[in-house]
């Protein structure tokens, strides 16, 4: 690491420590120093390819259950990608209320019922509070595929008057975000962000932003849900889809048979508030604090990666000293696991530079269900969450052989250690790298 | 404990119907002249609504490359345009990495992040590869040998960052804002939350759309928000007036430079404004109708207010949403006298949508870019095509004719589909 990245790194922690930019705090803050304040999630609420619900996505990850396989919404024949990692078993009717479902697409589906339940997993009910305590923020992907194709095909086919009422708010990026605030109530203030497959961690850091401006209690994550034939298709254009023909053959992040990835869908909810509000209102579960954070860009290329991955390094480093953190004090690093093998020898030699000799257990379960664009890196800090709660450590998804050549200790089997710090990396498409630090907080 | 830390605008650049620059740009505000025509980028005849406002934009004589062309959708295009003239206008030495730029600084130069806020993204160009990969809709099981290589960096509306990244060699946290409408204002406002967190010293911030292809005229169609004045283009966005019918739909991009205020006269830039607070809530109510008392709008410019440590009385000027819909102008009008009392009746509101129509989520940043002018210049542009009054609307709109008027602080307001509501508070560098 250079002395010149460190002091950066030590500066910007510093001053946002000092920081005193509170837009609400003199009206709602009471006074209180908001600046620093370490969020904490006191609520999960996952819908993934293995699983509806935490628990059930949980021990299916932990047993390694690989949940990417053929697609089944649509004949994938045609296509030189045929796997995905669906969301099986779905009856919108049992997450989402009946009005939602007609105005909203598959994706939006994920999102509000992910966080019904995260909101029953914290015991936060948003009508027990001021509407203004609680805000909405979510990463946002590609959008309302299922609704977008139907509604073009109509235009295309039948005319302006055969679309749908409801494509204008179906659509849009903002649709999850919206919605759920309306859902529950939630007027503080919300936002979408997108960063590809970052944006599951950079919607936990403006919800980060949004506590420490004085808004309570946040529902932060994202969902995602491409897989239409339209939607592959944009995949496919990115070159890095794999065309294995077996789902064993297909995902593998660092592994040394890594051929690309394969989309999934799905994602999670995570219910983040400010500890004095969580504590004060007897929160039953307080899974950790949002410890540390930073996103960097490699402005490299818009589609080829970057000629190494320093700026994930930097990244890493950074979210580490806003943690006031050192790398020896992280018990499991979350990785991207693009499942590419030029970009996981990138991030392979990024958490090398980070963590020097040491071997730093790396994980990467997503290789069971494929890439969720944002809602996969919420899944990730969700399912490190997890790991701290329980003090075991899920195994790499879909690895057989781990490409020596990385040199990282990749977890092949669920290992029971206590976890106590983990650090979540997740990369988008175009060189967004963003590194979240989750750690334990021990009971008051 | 320190000083928080401050932000300045010290560059700006637009693509804006009428004028694809700064200077165009506020010469036909301040000209009170109105850009909205009947479509042409299309045959707009099955449409209920055959208005809008469209750029007549060159990107290669805007300086873009002809891969940039090739391989970005129009919103893109604007955007690299805009930030363009805005670097070069803040006089930083931004340049794409590894060429000796600011960012190469690495560790010991500032950190600079992009905040750009789209509401459609790369809508029209997802349309326009949807029909050749699905032969014109006829195939559910479109055909990707159709596809262009460059359709997943259009899939996903974070493509507008990266593109701004490389351009500009920017190493810092990057993301692009999707509010619907209010993406330009929340895009500012979180470019100036990294810089009093310390997240970053300088940001790229701004927002883009280039919505006029036949999926989004077609669905402001089908929920009939937008106008059909299609025999009178000219005059067919009509914010406060008695007989609007509906916003005229837009397209473009304001691009502004933000910096930590104390190093912006460090180095001695010229400083436009300071983004002195912003606030953004949302409705909780539906996902395109307002509630007539504008509640939530008036408690995200009093939170706005506050941070910028402003009193009504402070507010010089109010830039309106004032889309020209029924129910906007009147929840606005609400809201501006609930958060405002009788300061409402007294300051000069106006809505730029009279002029340049509504570019969805960018109008925000050219929003925000006129208020900015505004303060620079001593001057506030009218609200065009005004002729009747609507008594539910009984501000000083400053119909048809710019106004000098001493402008020290900026109030700019936006609402959208999804039920937010920003706000956003500029003030004069000195204040």
């Amino acid at each position: 690491m250079s002395a010149a990245v460190e002091t950066a790194a030590a500066t910007t922690a510093a001053t946002a420590a000092s920081a005193v930019t509170g837009e609400d705090r003199s009206v709602r803050g009471g006074g209180r120093p908001l600046g620093a304040v370490r969020p904490v999630v006191t609520g999960l609420g996952v819908i993934a390819p293995s699983g509806l619900g935490v628990e059930q996505y949980w021990a299916s990850t932990l047993r390694g259950e690989l949940r990417v396989a053929p697609i089944s919404r649509f004949d994938p024949a045609r296509y030189s990608a045929r796997l995905a990692g669906e969301v099986a078993g779905f009856e919108p009717e049992e997450h989402v209320d009946k009005r939602y479902i007609v105005q909203t697409d598959r994706w939006t589906w994920f999102g509000m019922a992910a966080s019904r339940l995260a909101l029953a997993d914290a015991a936060y009910d948003p009508a027990d509070h001021d509407p203004y305590a609680t805000a909405v923020v979510f990463g946002s992907g590609s959008g309302g595929n299922d609704f977008g194709q139907r509604e073009l095909q109509r235009l295309w086919t039948r005319g302006r008057t055969a679309v749908s009422v409801y494509q204008s708010i179906a659509w849009f990026y903002a649709a999850t975000t919206g919605q759920t605030s309306i859902r529950h109530g939630l007027k503080g203030p919300s936002g979408v962000v997108v960063s590809d497959g970052a944006g599951g961690l950079d919607s936990l850091a403006q919800a980060r932003r949004v506590i420490r401006r004085g808004t309570s209690t946040v529902l932060a994550g994202g969902a995602e849900s491409g897989l239409t034939p339209y939607g592959l298709t944009c995949h496919l254009s990115s070159g890095r889809v794999s065309t294995a023909a077996a789902a064993a053959d297909g995902y593998k992040p660092f592994d040394i048979r890594a051929n690309g990835y394969l989309p999934g869908e799905g994602g999670a909810t995570l219910v983040v508030e400010d500890p004095a509000a969580a504590a004060a209102r007897g929160a039953p579960h307080v899974y950790g604090e949002i410890a540390g954070y930073a996103a960097t860009h490699d402005a490299a290329d818009h589609a080829r990666p970057a000629p190494d991955g320093r700026w994930l390094a930097t990244a890493m480093r950074r979210a580490l000293a806003d943690a006031g953190l050192a790398p020896d004090d992280v018990d499991v690093v979350f990785a991207d696991g693009a499942g590419s093998p030029d970009l996981d020898a990138q991030e392979a030699a990024a958490i090398r530079a980070v963590f020097g000799d040491r071997a730093v257990p790396v994980t990467a379960p997503q290789g069971l269900v494929g890439r969720l664009c944002a809602g996969g890196s919420a899944l990730s800090v969700a399912t490190a969450l997890l790991s701290i709660r329980d003090g075991v450590i899920p195994a790499v998804g879909n690895l057989d052989t781990p490409d020596p050549g990385y040199g990282l200790d990749l977890v092949q089997a669920p290992r029971q250690t206590p976890v106590r710090v983990a650090l979540v990396n997740a990369r988008g498409y175009g060189g967004f790298n963003s590194s979240l630090v989750v750690r334990a907080v021990d009971p008051a | 404990m320190s000083e928080p830390r401050r932000t300045a605008v010290t560059g700006i650049g637009v693509v804006a119907p009428g004028g694809v620059n700064r200077k165009e740009f506020w010469t036909l505000l301040t000209d009170g002249r109105t850009a909205t025509r009947r479509l042409s980028f299309f045959d707009p005849s099955q449409f209920r609504s055959q208005v809008a406002a469209e750029c007549d934009f060159d990107p290669a004589a805007a300086g873009l490359t002809a891969r940039q062309i090739a391989r970005n959708d129009r919103f893109v295009q604007f955007a690299l345009a805009a930030a363009l003239e805005a670097v070069e206008d803040s006089g930083l030495d931004l340049r794409p990495a590894g060429t000796g730029g600011l960012g190469d600084e690495g560790g010991d130069g500032p950190v600079v992040g992009v905040s750009m806020g789209s509401a459609v993204g790369a809508t029209t160009r997802l349309e326009n590869e949807y029909v050749v990969v699905s032969d014109s809709g006829r195939h559910w099981e479109v055909d990707p040998h159709y596809a262009s290589s460059f359709l997943y960096h259009a899939l996903v509306p974070s493509c507008l960052a990266t593109e701004l990244a490389c351009r500009f060699g920017t190493h810092g946290p990057a993301s692009v804002v999707s509010t619907g409408c209010t993406s330009g204002i929340d895009a500012v406002g979180y470019g100036a939350q990294l810089i009093a967190d310390g997240e970053a010293d300088i940001v790229i911030a701004g927002a883009s759309d280039a919505p006029l292809s036949p999926i989004s005229v077609a669905c402001f169609d089908a929920i009939r928000a937008t106008s059909a004045r299609n025999d009178d283009p000219e005059h067919a966005s009509r914010p406060f007036d008695a007989s609007r019918d509906g916003f005229v739909m837009g397209e473009g991009s304001a691009v502004l430079i933000l910096e930590e205020l104390s190093s912006a006269r460090a180095r001695g830039a010229h400083i436009y404004c300071e983004v002195g607070g912003y606030a953004s809530r949302s409705n909780a109510f539906h996902m395109t109708g307002l509630r007539p008392d504008g509640v939530e709008m008036a408690e995200a410019i009093r939170v706005a207010m506050d941070s910028a440590r402003v009193g009504a009385d402070d507010i010089d000027y109010i830039n309106a949403h004032g889309s020209g819909t029924k129910q906007n102008d009147r929840h606005e009008t609400a809201a501006f006298k609930r958060s405002l009392g009788q300061r409402a009746y007294e300051v000069p509101v106006s809505s730029i949508k009279s002029m340049i129509g509504h570019s969805l989520g960018a109008i925000g940043s050219l929003e925000i870019a006129a208020c900015a002018l505004a303060i620079e210049n001593d001057v506030v542009p009218p609200t065009a095509n005004w002729a009747t009054r609507d008594p539910a609307c009984d501000l000083d709109y400053v119909p048809n004719i710019a106004r000098d008027h001493t402008v020290d602080v900026a109030l700019s307001v936006g609402s959208g589909f999804g039920g937010f509501q920003s706000a956003i508070v500029l003030s004069a560098p000195n204040r």
